[in-house]
């Protein structure tokens, strides 16, 4: 069963369409890369997937359940990291996590073991008592990581969760989701517009002027279109999009 | 059920622990009241005379008429504010995470403005504390009797904040909130002064100050503090308290704000 499916699922502001269409699939334990230019409709298809808006062409199924038909089972298997910081800043890192258990209807005993895994997990515990405030950017990342895989969803979705970070960080953050996924077979779908944070290895959805105009393994597009990603990734969305590449 | 019951203490959790750590906020939603007591009613007692009026069985002075109406005001100043912060923070921040928990909407929109609403009735001991000290003494039992009609009160004005904030995006800002919304239902209503004053004055404000909700919801804590059950009032707000927060979760659409932006 796949992690992930998103079936013709097409959005609009009013007259404005921010997504048309869009068909794709994600493996579970796969990296999934979303690359898209400002405007391409990642923030409207991320806002789709946490349930903020509500569906309004298609379906989206997460781990089989169809959020429109079944939300409740669809969103407990989905962790999200979002853009900008959620975090509490004036609550200390545990308080955080706790909330997060708590909205996920975690029992106090339950809250207990997975919050000392996850911070375990994240290299965390010696800072589980101080505010968040306190944290530099990269810590915080790993909190909001830690907080996502709370409830252990079985696929997490990071929405340009490097951004604001250092390139070292960016960079051991990008390695750490990896090795999560690599190790505790969750998949990921990471929404960047960065293209160095794509491998070669990596599912790749690239997303122009709301239409998938792309998808397919890294490596693959490259030898496909016969260019470097960062080429082929300037030729798809610079090109007039009247309909889906490939 | 037990998952609706963990969220729940986990919201209103979160909601204690921001006010134990705000306390900067908290002092400065003491202090407005507290200058309407120490202040404004210092001044005006030699300018208004309080008949006998229900539920007091004797002249009262004006701190004592005030104290429900100010009592009120802090519910009404949470409220507004509270909601005005989830619609500020329903495409990003906070709410994002509440809205990514698999229960329904309804009841973490529920949850969370019940959750503020008891943070907001401690806020509210605190000052009938101080005026208790100050001399405005209700009896002891009014206090605690005062207690449901208080927090249905707070639930009320939150559930109209959130449906306000909805409906009307000129309201996203606090000013908005203070001139349209806070000042007409805080002056237009039984809270400085009762009815029968402002009929001598005017017969159209009366009837605005009658049909007003704040009206009776500070006449159902006047009542309720001095040990007095106020029928008409408990109707009132038990009924507007149920069709606001009906109106205010249904409302309650991030994606409307969206498609509000985009048309």
């Amino acid at each position: 069963m796949n992690a992930l499916e998103v079936s013709d699922l097409s959005f609009a502001y009013g007259p404005r369409e921010a997504l048309r269409h869009l068909n794709f699939s994600l493996e579970p334990g796969r990296f999934a890369a979303l690359l898209g230019p400002n405007g391409a409709g990642k923030s409207t298809l991320i806002a789709l997937l946490t349930r903020l808006y509500d569906l309004q062409h298609g379906d989206i199924r997460v781990g089989g359940n169809s959020l429109r038909q079944a939300p409740r089972p669809a969103l407990k298997q989905l962790g999200v990291v979002f853009q900008q910081s959620t975090l509490d800043l004036d609550l200390s890192v545990e308080q955080n996590l706790r909330y997060h258990a708590a909205l996920h209807g975690l029992s106090r005993r339950q809250t207990g073991i997975r919050v000392d895994a996850e911070l375990t997990r994240q290299a965390l515990t010696e800072r589980r008592h101080e505010r968040v405030r306190e944290l530099n950017g990269g810590h915080r990342r790993r909190v909001e990581i830690a907080r996502a895989l709370l409830h252990e969803p079985r696929l997490l979705l990071l929405d340009e969760a490097s951004a604001g970070l250092d390139p070292a960080s960016r960079l051991a953050l990008n390695q750490h989701i990896r090795n999560l996924c690599r190790e505790h077979h969750i998949s990921v779908l990471w929404a960047t517009h960065l293209l160095d944070e794509v491998q070669a290895g990596d599912d790749l959805l690239i997303l122009h002027l709301g239409r998938l105009v792309a998808s397919g393994q890294a490596s693959e597009l490259s030898l496909e279109y016969g260019a470097d990603l960062g080429s082929v990734f300037t030729r798809l969305t610079t090109l007039a999009t009247t309909g889906v590449a490939r | 059920m037990n998952a609706y019951w963990q969220c729940f203490s986990g919201i209103v959790l979160r909601e204690w622990l921001r006010f134990v750590l705000q306390r900067t906020r908290f002092l400065s939603a003491l202090v407005r009241p507290l200058l309407w007591l120490l202040v404004f009613a210092a001044g005006f007692r030699a300018a208004l005379g309080i008949a006998i009026i229900e539920p007091y069985d004797t002249y009262i002075p004006y701190e004592v008429y005030i104290i429900p109406g100010l009592a009120c005001m802090i519910l009404l100043f949470n409220g507004m504010q509270g909601s005005l912060s989830m619609v500020y923070d329903r495409e990003m921040g906070s709410m994002r995470v509440l809205l990514t928990s698999p229960l329904p909407r309804t009841f973490l929109l529920c949850s969370k403005l019940l959750a503020t609403s008891l943070i907001s009735l401690l806020q509210v001991y605190a000052f009938l504390a101080i005026a208790w000290v100050y001399g405005v003494q209700p009896p002891a039992m009014g206090l605690l009797i005062a207690l449901p009609a208080l927090l249905l009160v707070a639930l009320m004005l939150s559930a109209l904040g959130l449906l306000l904030s909805n409906a009307i995006r000129q309201l996203e800002n606090f000013a908005g909130v203070m001139n349209f919304v806070i000042f007409p239902l805080f002056f237009l209503s039984s809270a400085l002064y009762p009815l029968w004053k402002m009929r001598e004055a005017n017969e159209w404000l009366y009837w605005l100050c009658a049909v007003n909700p704040f009206t009776h919801a500070v006449e159902l804590v006047r009542f309720a503090l001095y040990e007095r059950f106020n029928p008409l009032a408990l109707a009132v707000c038990g009924g507007l308290t149920v069709m606001f927060t009906l109106l205010a979760v249904l409302t309650f659409n991030p994606q409307h704000a969206a498609l509000r932006k985009a048309g």
